[in-house]
């Protein structure tokens, strides 16, 4: 390049979207001072996640979604022009005009225009209620109209389309989706795949109109109607339209570029356009007669322009399109060909219609290489499939083992998967990073995590599909390195959570302080602070307010904080069984606080909107009508829901309520690496839903089946029958055992499923850890369960008995006044918090 | 007498030292919130290493007034602060996000005299 000294090339780039961005930030890292920058965007903010758009409904702000701040573009010296539109460009010199009459000359030029949103030509299209999907301005539109409406339609099919779904649906509004074609995404699914999604989707309350053509909205003044041309027709209250792209080549077309005849700016394989100065990346560029879409072929045309800027040697060859998203909750990939069948290829298909996953690979004819293929509801292998076709790697003998796994029942193929890659494999496709790179970076600045990886690398941090494969290499890596692959806490303990809790015991250690003075370094961190906390109680069992600080708030405060930073009050009402007598004083007391009441999911009620001032108050009066904590805050055991048992219930065969409160009773405040739930149902009815919980008792005829390790929320994983037919005392000695055996050797913050699935040897090594003594620890699990049990009292009793403790609950410490900044509105007849 | 290094409100530039509460009114190894007229300010003691940080009570992520609620603690050396609502963490030198966000916090000067709290305010 002939950038002389002294006088840098001015390289101009027109769009700040995420691909002109891209450029910047690459140029900047590669080439740091040795161009002079000028950006000039129309929007009037720097570029954002428009990938991630959608989490912008559901509470992510326009800051989160921001790439990089303004300061950024300072501390690099690039001069950005925000909400400047450029409006000519002087090809002959080399210059360029914008609405405000500015003149900026360039030697290089970047078009980085992106897109609009494709409007079709409907009768109608321009009235009120009818939105494009495209900007953050776009969404705050949405969001001011969507109060109005309560059902919106999206006019397209494809991966934006229900993108905007999503949006229609955080918004509260009942969703229908319009799409022309015979299939949903009909360029990434094929028949089956559109199938399984529309009913996945449909499922989550989104209703799916294929083969429709909208031909008219009417409605007056705002959209109300929606005709179709087979006439039907569909009442709605606002409409998205997501039916496609148009490239922005309107100032290309103006400044004589060739352009395609159906739009975009023509480059060759250097990206250039017909003017050699003036390069064109993103969606506004066509490249051998294709509109790329998303967002890693942008950065890939970006990362070819800097390439060769700097003096280096790189062509644009055409992108892979495939892709993996998650749509509502539903995994989504294609990759390679997804479509390639007989006589080029040879498909196999798996479908599952009850978990709802259709999966789809095609092999070459030879049956020796993978072509592509389609994923639809579960896509964890996506990685290694897209690296299997672009890597050209052999199959295995029995090429459904790719979708079905080896199913020897061990998960180490996935790993040996990535392994088995070669140096030059692509990792992360969005920043172009191979597996080389990353496992030289891992060697070559010692990295010991994946934020490390992220952040020498840049790898995992555009659509973060890749972090698990990044997880595998940093293992194997390290490995081959002979170095020590272990799970420690943080940076302050070199041990796990198992080898803390060892040291603890060992060397009776009773505070953090003495643990990180004997055992860690530094300051600690809110990461080991609350771990070693759990340790702590759960061996000792000592008032954890005696070490407030390094509880997490909800512990400190003994309350759970909720938004505005007023925290919620749940007694214990063990199994469920409440008086009325006590029923009324729960009503008298959130009465006298003015507080909110919900009945939770646990089986008990929560009394939100208690200064932190007041909870002493309101603890005493619960304390004093014969209530104790209900441990709501704590990582310990919550409730154990019960069914009403045989003492009512015509098809009962025990008392599940009795047990219910026997088992809550007798673990209460237990602090354990996570939180416990557990349930015991009367009958095989199971109304309790104790598959769902930690530890779940079921009756039998002839007395408990013991189920273990479920889970509900994010994650939902049932629990696994542990062992039958079990009388009371042999049901509570293995729950003991179980969960004291849980509690010493789980990783912070693992629920016991995700434990039992860490586990080598799964359930039935636990059964013989735990029914036959395998370890022969089941002595000492006991004796430490019975200390638990006997040590337990209410936390919450001794502290509005003890005035220095009640003296913290506090908002200020120089003044008695309560936080001012707490506001509350009526709704339904109770207060809720105003943010 | 201790005191931050603070390169926004620096010690040069503290026009007046708001007299907040006495040493014994804060946690060890954890914070407390004092008010100065309409503003809530986060005070922390780190009692291992003897020093006093101070910061704007509400965390820029979600507006609320949390900050002092926090666990404090070090990222290779520096002191930070981790709010209790989602676990942004904030230098408590510079004020910056340490998660790689892009919003910061406004830092304070303390000091330490005759078993009172001062925090630097710039008017």
């Amino acid at each position: 390049m002939n950038s002389s000294e002294g006088n840098p090339q001015h390289i101009v780039v027109i769009g700040n979207g995420m691909v002109g961005y891209k450029f910047c930030e690459k140029l900047i890292a590669k080439a740091p001072g040795k161009f002079k920058l000028t950006v000039l965007g129309e929007e009037p903010r720097p570029a954002y996640d428009r990938v991630h758009l959608s989490a912008y409904f559901s509470g992510t702000t326009a800051e989160e979604l921001t790439m990089a701040p303004i300061s950024w573009y300072e501390q690099n010296n690039i001069s950005l022009h925000l909400r400047e539109l450029v409006t000519g460009i002087d090809t002959a010199t080399k210059i360029i005009t914008t609405h405000k009459g500015e003149s900026i000359s360039y030697d290089k030029l970047i078009l980085a225009t992106g897109s609009s949103a494709f409007v079709p030509p409907i009768k109608g299209v321009e009235k009120a209620g009818v939105f494009v999907y495209r900007t953050i301005e776009d969404l705050d539109a949405m969001l001011a109209y969507a109060p109005k409406a309560r059902t919106a339609a999206v006019i397209g099919g494809g991966l934006l389309g229900l993108e905007a779904a999503k949006a229609a649906m955080d918004m509260g509004l009942t969703t229908h989706v319009i799409e022309f074609a015979s299939r949903l995404m009909p360029r990434q699914l094929d028949e089956a795949g559109s199938d399984m999604l529309k009913k996945k989707l449909e499922n989550l309350g989104i209703s799916i109109h294929l083969n429709k053509s909208t031909t008219a909205i009417l409605g007056k003044p705002g959209v109300q109607k929606m005709l179709f041309a087979e006439g039907s027709e569909l009442d709605v209250d606002m409409i998205i339209v997501s039916a496609g792209i148009k490239p922005r080549d309107e100032l290309a077309v103006k400044a004589g570029l060739a352009v395609g005849p159906r739009g975009g700016i023509v480059v060759n394989d250097a990206l250039e356009t017909s003017d050699p100065h003036i390069y064109a990346i993103g969606e506004s560029a066509l490249h051998g007669s294709m509109i790329y879409g998303l967002v890693a072929p942008g950065y890939d045309m970006a990362d070819t322009i800097v390439t060769k800027l700097i003096g280096g040697e790189k062509t644009f060859k055409g992108f892979d399109m495939s892709t993996k998203l998650k749509l509502i909750g539903v995994d989504v990939a294609s990759f390679g060909d997804p479509f390639i069948a007989e006589p080029h290829a040879r498909t196999i298909v798996f479908e599952d219609r009850i978990k709802g996953i259709y999966k789809r690979v095609n092999i070459s004819a030879d049956g020796k290489y993978l072509l592509g293929g389609i994923l639809v509801g579960e896509a964890a292998n996506y990685n290694l499939l897209l690296q299997t076709v672009q890597n050209r790697i052999i199959v295995p003998p029995d090429p459904k083992d790719l979708i079905l796994g080896s199913r020897g029942g061990n998960t180490e193929a996935a790993g040996a998967g990535v392994l088995s890659l070669p140096e030059e494999a692509t990792i992360c496709s969005c920043e172009g990073v191979s597996k080389g790179t990353i496992c030289s970076s891992i060697k070559d600045n010692t990295l010991s995590d994946v934020a490390g990886i992220k952040k020498c690398t840049k790898a995992g941090t555009s659509c973060g599909g890749c972090v698990p494969m990044l997880g595998d290499l940093l293992t194997a890596t390290l490995k081959e390195m002979g170095q020590e692959v272990k799970t420690i806490l943080c940076e302050h303990f070199q041990y796990s959570r198992q080898e803390i809790l060892d040291l603890v015991k060992v060397n009776n250690i009773r505070t953090y302080d003495d643990l990180l003075n004997q055992h860690g370094q530094g300051d600690g961190c809110e990461v080991c602070k609350p771990a070693v906390a759990s340790i702590l109680a759960s061996t000792w069992n000592e008032l954890i307010l005696k070490q407030a600080t390094i509880q997490d708030t909800n512990d400190r405060y003994l309350a759970n904080i909720q938004k505005g930073g007023t925290y919620s009050v749940v007694p214990r009402i063990a199994g469920g069984e409440i008086t009325p007598e006590k029923l009324i004083i729960i009503g008298q007391v959130a009465a006298k606080y003015g507080l909110y009441t919900k009945i939770t999911g646990g089986q008990r009620i929560d009394m939100f909107g208690a200064r932190v001032d007041q909870l002493p108050d309101i603890w005493e009066e619960l304390v004093n009508a014969g209530f104790e904590s209900g441990h709501a805050y704590g990582k310990s055991l919550r409730t154990v829901k019960s069914c009403v048992g045989s003492t009512w219930c015509r098809y009962g065969l025990h008392d599940s309520v009795g047990f219910a409160i026997q088992v809550e009773e007798r673990y209460r405040g237990l602090r354990s690496p996570h939180k416990l739930k557990g349930g015991v149902s009367g009958c095989v009815r199971e109304c309790a839903e104790a598959q769902s919980k930690d530890f779940g008792i079921i009756a039998t005829e002839k007395g408990w089946n013991l189920y273990i390790c479920g889970n509900g929320g994010a994650k939902p994983q049932h629990a696994q029958l542990f062992a039958t037919d079990l009388d009371t005392a042999t049901c509570l000695r293995y729950l003991d055992r179980f969960l004291m055996f849980y509690i010493k050797t789980a990783e912070p913050l693992n629920r016991t499923a995700t434990w039992l699935n860490k586990m080598e040897g799964g359930i039935e090594y636990l059964r013989q850890v735990i029914m036959e003594d395998s370890l022969g620890i089941c002595a000492d699990l006991e004796i430490e369960m019975a200390f638990m049990v006997d040590t337990y009292a209410c936390e919450w009793k001794e502290v509005i008995n003890n005035p220095e403790l009640r003296q913290r609950f506090q908002h200020f410490v120089n003044t008695p006044e309560s936080d001012p900044t707490i506001n509350f509105r009526p709704e339904r007849g109770q207060k809720v918090p105003v943010i | 007498m201790l005191s931050t290094q603070n390169p926004r409100t620096s010690q040069t530039e503290v026009s007046f030292w708001f007299k907040a509460a006495e040493v014994s009114a804060f946690p060890e190894n954890g914070g407390a919130c004092v008010k100065y007229h309409d503003q809530q300010i986060a005070v922390f003691y780190f009692t291992r290493r003897n020093e006093w940080y101070a910061c704007q009570n509400m965390c820029p992520h979600k507006q609320q007034m949390i900050l002092a609620r926090g666990m404090v603690g070090d990222q290779c050396g520096e002191p930070k602060v981790a709010c209790p609502f989602h676990k942004k963490t904030f230098s408590l030198i510079t004020g910056e996000n340490l998660n790689g966000e892009c919003y910061e916090i406004q830092t304070y000067p303390v000091k330490v005299e005759d078993g009172f709290v001062y925090i630097g305010m710039k008017e």
